[in-house]
């Protein structure tokens, strides 16, 4: 393979279709887990969330999560599929140490949302998606290798299994093949998956974070001539962030069409991305194909949902982001690209509520993407975690319109508020920080600054109105920041006309 | 007061809400029983007498504070050891479980609590209640009572001979394809298979999920009844649990008491009234039909035509189930570990693990049920398994819209001696011949004595539809007052 020389990606979509395929897995954010009560936190100590139901124990049975299947139903309507009336989970064998009962509790032949789509905007251009299948199954445990240098089973001492995660609701996606993409196959896949993550983020049923792994997207690609039938596919798991789906794909047919140039044959294979190279590399190969010996689940009545609560649960559906960001756009006035940023930033419902709280669009806007977006990237946090709530960005702004603060100040009174020291109204009288407007201090500190600066008074008096920006900075000084420019321009030109 | 250990549940409930015997006394007579009787019958693989006596004291002092007893407050039990009892050994009689104690309670197990029942301890089965003679324990086989060398059947064999070796009056069984009912045949003791769904099997270390059903083991078709009506009923952490109110099958034993089936319509199924049987079942059989008939009942032949494939697709269905509900057996989280060195792969140790903890029928049907269930297998054999089932249950819903029960001896012979069926899988299936098209189907069934065949006893089985457990309780309850009860010999 070492002599394989790899083409340019434009050369490699010149010569292949690129077919892909995602399945993604998404986490619920149910409050207990798929089959029995345990609590779903993240982070809590190993195996405190577990009973003898997660556990596998002899003897214990599963009771289904309504939930986890109202919010899987709502994602498949989100996503235009039809509702099975009547389903069953299934088991999958395999045996595994992080799976309490040698099987997971899966669906098989007969998922609970078939033949959706997502359309997608790239560039102003509409690629159709097309969903197989959207499905309800359960997560394992978590291996812990200790003992040995790489954190993997081989050289380690001990393997210890946290079964916290061990049955909490997954929604598996998986698309059609998606083909006729050509060169933009990279960018679609992203595409997708944004808008997979927005439209269930909408629906507030996970919290959908790729870095979390309440997002995990497992991407397939194969190459084929124009004309020729589809070739073998490969899948990349490890891709943990939408950058990265994008860069699997393109290094996925770069490689492919790498070893098809040479006159070799792509091997049907499990690859893992590597984020910092940008490449996939094997996993690890099993010498025999697995057969999981699906059956139907025993120990589950079948789920069969009321079709008047499916049309309920239809009807209230939350816009769809597409939909609402179009809306909103116009609402606001800004173009397609500030709005795709609004987005990626998690800032649509944030400056919504902000403007909705009283604050103009553009005011809203400055704040969130701004002052507020910067710390959030700094700190690593989540813009809705940031610290600063949207009542409390449209009363900021509303000191600042009605004179009370200006820009700097305001951010100073900002900087107050995620500290947590209160309302923006309050860090402001706390931290001192309300404009000078009383004009007869304010008179005082323009009279001391045109008699420490005779020259540039002389200038102004003789029509350089434009020389007053240093006396204004001058008061400024003096007042600390905290006089109004404006009112301070007009007292000096008063004086000195 | 005259032995307590020869009573009836109804008889010692009387005697302990009377205040002519004290729970304590009733649980340390069967305990002193046990004591003398179970070396040579080896019903128990575990005797909690330190738990038993406890719960006995507790009932005597809920009677002294006044407080209200239910019908069965203060009544021995035996579990199967295959039902989980929280910090009593629970071993499927299984070498991979030895020495597990649950941290939890089944289902039943709380409800024979809330009854005011004595567990005396876990009773012998067959490894993962796969077999019909109790041989494959991995804990050596229970002795029939009625002849210590031959089998008390199985699965449940030791709940039935505790019964039959009046080492409890009351005991649980689960019946997958007959282990409560075959037993009961062979011990001269009643075993109640109830609806499935009537009974939670929450707690039950599952064989064939779809399958199996707990249910109740006694000398007497009252005394059934009382237990089934103590531990039957919806459970919310069973998803199959039937949200249904339980028939009034108290009620129905005792109306059948009375010896009167005027208007009540038994279906002989015709393809389990002749061929296959020894002749002392058939005997005995066609005189308890003659009995019933004598109380009133009217008996017409209804044909099954699909039964005859009950046997196969049982042997699919439930070793394809199995194979996927003793996978969870492997070493990792509790249970026997054989071979961690420190040098052997996990996959190794497991493989290790399940060589050394399960017998030979449980790897048998492990080996069964994954090769049906491997991709290219999967139709001709799961699936086909489970058209059969379909098919079976509208042999039953048909003949249900012609009779109230169906009737048929509960198996094909009388307890066999040991080893004279090992040696050959199939005739030790052929045990449970008539007992698995139930279990198919999903209704009720009792098995209750209904004769004696060269000393042996022998069962009839009553059929009902789901959720119609009464009516089988009537029936075997009149059947009851026509032939009587049948007692072994002494030990
Ligand atoms: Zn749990």
């Amino acid at each position: 393979m070492s002599t394989t020389v790899l083409p340019t990606y434009d050369d490699a979509v010149a010569r292949y279709e690129p077919v892909i395929g995602l399945e993604t897995h998404v986490e619920l954010g149910t409050n207990t887990k798929m089959f029995c009560g345990c609590p779903t936190e993240f982070g809590a100590e190993p195996n405190t969330q577990t009973c003898p139901v997660c556990l596998g124990l002899p003897g214990a049975l599963p009771v289904a999560n309504r939930a986890g299947i109202e919010a899987t139903i709502r994602i498949g309507l989100a996503l235009n599929c039809d509702i099975a009336e009547w389903c069953r989970m299934a088991r999958k064998n395999y045996f595994y140490p992080d799976m309490p009962k040698n099987f997971q509790t899966s669906q098989y032949d007969e998922p609970l949302c078939v033949d959706g789509y997502v359309d997608v905007d790239v560039d102003g251009e509409t690629f159709r998606i097309e969903i197989e299948r959207v499905h309800l199954e359960e997560d394992t445990g978590k291996s812990l290798h200790v003992g040995g240098a790489t954190g993997r089973i081989h050289g380690a001492t001990e393997s210890l299994v946290d079964y916290n995660r061990a049955g909490i609701p997954l929604v598996e996606i998986v698309t059609k093949p998606v083909t006729g993409l050509g060169a933009r196959a990279p960018e679609v896949a992203r595409a997708y998956v944004t808008e997979l993550r927005d439209i269930i983020r909408s629906l507030d049923v996970s919290d959908v974070r790729m870095e979390q792994g309440s997002l995990r997207c497992d991407v397939n690609t194969s190459l084929n001539k124009p004309g020729e039938e589809w070739g073998t596919r490969t899948e990349a798991k490890n891709v943990n962030s939408l950058r990265s789906v994008e860069r699997a794909v393109r290094s996925e047919i770069i490689r492919q069409s790498g070893i098809l140039d040479a006159g070799g044959s792509i091997l049907q294979e499990t690859r893992h991305f590597q984020e910092d190279t940008g490449d996939t590399r094997p996993g690890r190969s099993k010498e025999t194909a697995t057969d999981y010996r699906y059956f139907p689940e025993p120990d589950l009545v079948p789920i069969a949902p009321d079709p008047a609560w499916v049309a309920e649960l239809k009807a209230a559906l939350p816009e769809k982001p597409s939909v609402k960001r179009a809306r909103l756009r116009e609402e606001w006035g800004i173009s397609e690209v500030d709005m795709q940023s609004v987005a990626n930033a998690g800032a649509v419902e944030l400056i919504e509520e902000t403007i909705a709280a009283g604050a103009s669009p553009a005011g809203a806007r400055k704040w969130w993407m701004g002052e507020l977006a910067r710390r959030a990237n700094e700190t690593g946090v989540e813009l809705a975690a940031v610290g600063a709530s949207p009542a409390q960005v449209a009363q900021l702004q509303a000191l600042v319109d009605e004179g009370k603060i200006n820009d700097k100040l305001a951010r100073q009174v900002l900087e107050g508020v995620v500290a947590g020291e209160g309302d923006p109204a309050q860090v402001m009288s706390a931290r001192g920080l309300e404009v000078v407007s009383d004009t007869g201090a304010l008179q005082a500190a323009v009279d001391e600054a045109i008699a420490a600066n005779p020259d540039v008074a002389a200038k102004i008096r003789d029509g350089k109105v434009a020389a007053a920006g240093a006396l204004v900075g001058a008061v400024m000084k003096t007042t600390r920041g905290q006089a109004d420019a404006k009112t301070v321009r007009e007292l000096i030109l008063a004086r000195l006309s | 007061m005259s032995d307590v250990t020869k009573m009836t549940a109804v008889q010692i409930a009387g005697l302990i809400a009377s205040g002519e015997a004290s729970a304590v006394e009733v649980a340390t007579a069967h305990l002193d029983r046990i004591a003398a009787v179970d070396e040579r019958v080896h019903a128990f693989l575990h005797v909690d007498r330190e738990g038993a006596l406890a719960a006995a004291a507790e009932v005597d002092a809920k009677r002294s504070r006044g407080e209200e007893l239910g019908p069965l407050a203060g009544v021995p039990v035996a579990v199967k050891d295959v039902i989980a009892t929280r910090g009593v050994p629970t071993t499927a009689a299984s070498k991979i479980l030895e020495g597990w104690k649950p941290p939890y309670d089944a289902t039943i197990v709380e409800r024979l609590r809330a009854a005011g029942t004595v567990s005396l301890g876990k009773t012998n089965m067959d490894e993962f209640a796969m077999g019909s003679s109790t041989e494959y324990s991995a804990y050596g086989p229970t002795n029939n009572p009625w002849d210590l060398g031959r089998i008390p059947g199985g699965s449940g064999g030791g709940s039935a001979a505790s019964l039959a070796a009046y080492e409890a009056p009351l005991a649980i069984g689960t019946d997958t394809g007959g282990s409560i009912r075959q037993p009961g045949a062979v011990t001269g003791t009643v075993g109640a298979k109830p609806t499935y769904g009537g009974t939670s099997r929450y707690g039950l270390i599952a064989f064939s999920s779809s399958l199996d059903t707990p249910g109740p083991c006694a000398r007497t078709v009252e005394d059934a009844a009382l237990l089934h009506a103590a531990i039957a009923g919806h459970d919310p952490r069973d998803s199959t649990s039937i949200p249904q109110p339980v028939p009034d099958v108290v009620a129905a034993a005792r109306r059948g008491a009375t010896g009167d089936l005027t208007g009540v319509k038994l279906g002989l199924v015709k393809e389990f009234s002749g061929e296959g049987a020894e002749a002392g079942v058939t005997a005995a059989f066609r005189e308890s039909v003659e009995a019933l008939v004598k109380l009133g009942a009217e008996v017409v032949e209804i044909s099954c035509p699909h039964f005859e494939y009950a046997l196969p697709a049982y042997y699919l269905i439930a070793p394809s189930e199995a194979s996927s509900n003793l996978a969870r057996f492997d070493s990792v989280r509790y249970g026997l570990r054989v071979g961690d060195d420190g040098n052997r792969s996990l996959e190794e140790v497991m493989s290790l693990t399940r060589e050394a903890g399960f017998g030979p029928e449980v790897k048998r049907r492990i080996i069964l049920g994954t090769y049906a269930l491997s991709s290219g297998y999967y139709d001709a054999y799961y699936g086909q398994a489970q058209k059969v089932r379909t098919l079976i249950t509208r042999d039953f819903t048909k003949a249900f819209e012609q009779v109230d029960v169906l009737i048929s001896p509960t198996t094909p012979f009388v307890a066999f001696p040991f080893g004279s069926r090992t040696s050959d899988p199939y005739q030790m299936y052929l045990a449970d011949l008539y007992t698995i098209p139930t279990n198919l189907y999903g209704g009720p069934a009792i098995s209750v004595p209904c004769g004696l065949s060269e000393g042996l006893p022998v069962g009839l089985q009553v059929m009902a539809p789901t959720m119609a457990d009464d009516r089988m309780y009537r029936v075997a309850a009149a059947l009851e007052s026509a032939v009587g009860t049948f007692t072994p010999p002494e030990l």
